[in-house]
């Protein structure tokens, strides 16, 4: 998929995850907040934490975590909320931290290799090599899919 | 010069011209006499030509003018209205609509409208074209036209009048050319030569410049003021050549009188017209003193965008206000207090008058309607009356701009459905024309819509039927059931009553949108049917969908808002008094039975309290059912502004919308709707 000739540059945000490094593009981040009160909202999928106030506008959170499947943590003082835009659909992703914005080329994106961690294939659209660092870049329309927000349609 | 920047204006205004238009054409053909109106719709459509040719609308400014011809034909009284010559019109204001759409939705604004203009040119030219389009098979006009009595403004019969006082007669002459005329502008001209040796020609019609032009048939009325007889004038017009034949009337002026009293208003806006062309400005205050029509408020254009900017700071300045408040309760400081009252009175008045500002009367809707059942009347050959009662009841823009559709819906619908054709209504002796209500109206917190109509009514039977066929119902169900039950059906998905399927509605897709439509906004929607007496459709709306008033109320840990226009009452009951029915616990309220729903755990809260033996219920209806929902505690009655929970949440159970507290936090808005079954 990836051609030699593309030489385009590209800012992405990296976040942890217990102890991987994943990669958003940058033109998907509004905000990085610490985090703060969330609203609790009854009969959603345990990885939708509820919702916050980010100045005035009322933003759905998502705990990666829970989504990939990685074993729950306390949250800390460095614990962030990445705010992603999709398609004018804005929701937050709670991370482990949030840190560095890196600049890479396209070309450096590879395919994922087979193995790449516990995470789920889908979620994954690459990997970046960055000297001995191993970024994954996140495929953020399968993450934000809103069809799985319910529970389940029949319930209630 | 850059257009782009005018664009939006242009387009704006042009749809209020058009509907304009429309009104007035509607208005016309009730009243056909009523030359002011002509004079209405020729000023929206002169305006819209200006903008449209400024704006390099080429085929947008063509058809216009043709239409300002024939508007102008008519006011002049060269043209009589026809109902084809309506239809013509119509026509054209819908090919314009179409255009103008078309450059509202970023396309050039072209459109073939060949057909429309030749049937203008047609009209113009003083000849009637047929309902088919072939060229071959006009008719003329003119021929019914020789009866017609010309008439005379205010100039004009002071002038026959002073020429009578010294001893003038007057005459009016209808000069009929031979058929087969080759010149007959020489010919008229040799009349008119005749003519004014003779005396003077106060008219002529059609006017002297169409006249020289050749632009008539083969006769022509002219007025002359003249000391020679009836006898001399008809023998020396005689003498011109290809002259078939003259009338010579004498006039009497007393009977022209009459007639122009009868049409006193007509012809005073006649005059007005003279001077419009130098002070249209004037004219028009002139004209709306006379027709006892409101004159318009002093507005300004602002964007709606603008408008929603402003709500939305102004919701920041709500929310703010609320954590003042809790702050100044705290600290117990009278002057804060004072000031911190102040400002609440302050933004409560301020939040009036911004969600008034958004306010927009039904009308903007409903005005489309006339036209388009007018229209949807004549395809399905029905005869129909829409009456329109409140139109300027108002509602949130953001309603506003939603309920168009579902009200189409439901207008289709009873046309289609409803209304019979003239036959049938005849034959159960019902007038000939059905009527459709629209009627709006407040109350309360609420506006309703409704639509009624005289027609066939809603067919239990067949309603039942087509429900157990379709199996959405069992025999045994049905049976059960009450006639309103069996009407809610009809807003099932899928369900067609229709027994033809038509091109206007029966695809039976209509009736569960609109219901789904006003569900989303808040609203409901009700039916009430007697056979062969009519059904009635009553849509019930929210006045605003940004600031509600809500109890706030506090489940463990988690804070909770109800909308207040759904509590009946709050109780406070002892655990003791709660009876225990059939899987369901309930208490006895008032003499009824009241289902409890225990909120925390519908809603799964996490308990860390301990419970008390005191209950805290706030009674909550939807429609005519009640329930009483378990709450901790309550906090207290606060006005709200209502967030949505964002596009990646669009649906959480029993959850409609957010709203921000004092203290920054987010709480949850139930639905009472959806808690109760």
């Amino acid at each position: 998929m990836i051609e030699q000739i593309e030489q385009e540059e590209m800012k992405i945000i990296v976040f942890q995850l217990k102890d991987k490094e994943y990669a958003l593009p940058v033109n998907h981040v509004k905000a990085i907040e610490k985090i703060i009160h969330i609203t609790r909202v009854p009969k959603t999928v345990p990885f939708i934490k509820g919702v916050i106030n980010l100045r005035g506008v009322i933003i759905p959170i998502i705990d990666l975590r829970i989504r990939f499947a990685i074993d729950d943590q306390v949250y800390t003082e460095q614990t962030r909320i990445i705010i992603v835009t999709l398609d004018e659909m804005d929701v937050g992703l709670i991370v482990d931290s949030a840190n560095d914005v890196i600049d890479i080329f396209m070309e450096n994106i590879e395919p994922q290799p087979d193995v790449v961690g516990s995470i789920a294939d889908e979620f994954i659209s690459g990997v970046v090599k960055l000297d001995k660092r191993l970024l994954i870049l996140l495929n953020l329309e399968k993450v934000l899919n809103p069809e799985e927000t319910l529970l389940s349609v029949k319930e209630g | 010069m850059d257009m782009n920047q005018y664009l939006e204006v242009f387009i704006e205004e042009s749809k209020e011209h058009l509907q304009m238009c429309s009104e007035h054409l509607l208005e016309l053909e009730k009243q056909p006499k009523d030359l002011s109106i002509v004079n209405e719709i020729f000023r929206s459509a002169h305006t819209l030509k200006g903008m449209s040719a400024t704006m390099g609308y080429e085929d947008l400014a063509n058809l216009t003018h043709k239409m300002e011809n024939v508007l102008d034909a008519i006011r002049n009284q060269k043209t009589e209205l026809t109902p084809v010559i309506f239809d013509v019109i119509f026509q054209a204001v819908d090919d314009l609509e179409a255009m103008v759409m078309s450059i509202a939705d970023g396309g050039d604004g072209k459109r073939n409208v060949k057909q429309v203009v030749e049937k203008l040119e047609m009209i113009e030219k003083g000849e009637l074209p047929t309902s088919n389009i072939t060229t071959e098979s006009m008719t003329i006009i003119n021929e019914g036209m020789q009866e017609q009595e010309t008439i005379y403004d205010e100039f004009e019969l002071t002038v026959l009048q002073q020429s009578e006082d010294q001893g003038f007669t007057s005459h009016e002459l209808t000069i009929t050319l031979n058929k087969d005329c080759l010149l007959k502008g020489a010919r008229v001209y040799m009349v008119f030569e005749i003519l004014e040796k003779a005396g003077e020609i106060i008219k002529a019609t059609p006017p002297v410049d169409q006249l020289e032009e050749e632009r008539f048939d083969h006769s022509f009325t002219v007025t002359v003021v003249t000391k020679e007889s009836k006898e001399d004038l008809q023998k020396k017009i005689m003498k011109v050549s290809e002259i078939e034949s003259v009338l010579v009337k004498q006039l009497n002026l007393q009977e022209i009188r009459q007639v122009a009293a009868q049409q006193e208003e007509a012809s005073t806006k006649e005059i007005n017209l003279v001077h419009q062309r130098e002070e249209a400005g004037t004219e028009r205050d002139q004209k709306k003193e006379k027709s006892g029509k409101p004159a318009g408020n002093k507005t300004i254009r602002v964007n709606i965008e603008r408008l929603d900017t402003l709500l939305n700071l102004f919701e920041e300045l709500v929310i703010d206000r609320g954590r003042l408040e809790q702050i100044s309760k705290e600290l117990d400081n009278q002057e804060l207090h004072e000031s911190v009252e102040r400002m609440s009175r302050v933004t409560g008045d301020l939040q009036n008058i911004i969600l008034n500002m958004r306010m927009v009367p039904v009308d903007t809707v409903f005005n489309r309607f006339p036209k388009m059942i007018r229209q949807l009347a004549r395809d399905l050959n029905k005869k129909v009356n829409l009456e329109i009662v409140g139109a300027d009841t108002e509602l949130d823009r953001t309603v506003i701009d939603e309920i168009g559709d579902p009200l189409v819906h439901l207008l289709r619908n009873a046309i289609d459905h409803g209304i019979e054709t003239p036959e049938q209504r005849l034959g159960k002796g019902k007038p000939e024309e059905g009527t459709i209500f629209l009627k709006a109206y407040h109350s309360g917190n609420h506006v309703f819509i409704e639509i009624k109509d005289d027609g066939a009514g809603i067919k239990r039977k067949q309603v039942e039927a087509k429900a157990i066929k379709n199996g959405i119902l069992t025999i045994q169900q049905a049976e059960m059931m009450t006639d309103k039950q069996i009407y809610e059906l009809i807003f099932a998905s899928g369900f067609s009553t229709a027994e033809k399927i038509s091109d206007v509605s029966g695809r039976g897709v209509g009736l569960d949108v609109v219901k789904n439509t006003i569900s989303a906004l808040g609203g409901s929607v009700t039916i009430d049917s007697i056979e062969e007496a009519g059904s009635t459709f009553l849509i019930q709306l929210p006045l605003t969908l940004s600031i509600i008033s809500v109890m706030l109320i506090e489940i463990q840990n988690e804070k909770f808002a109800v909308p207040l226009t759904s509590i009946i009452e709050t109780a406070i009951i002892k655990n003791t008094d709660i009876l225990h029915a059939h899987n369901q616990q309930v208490i006895d309220f008032r003499g009824k039975v009241l289902p409890l729903l225990f909120l925390k755990d519908i809603l799964e809260v996490p308990t860390v309290k301990e419970e008390d033996e005191f209950y805290s219920v706030v009674i909550v209806r939807k429609g005519d059912k009640l329930a009483g929902l378990v709450v901790d505690s309550f906090i207290g009655q606060q006005e709200i502004v209502l967030k949505s929970l964002g596009e990646y949440l669009t649906s959480a159970f029993a959850i409609s919308g957010a709203t921000i507290l004092g203290d920054g936090k987010v709480a949850l808005i139930i639905d009472c709707n959806a808690l109760i079954m």
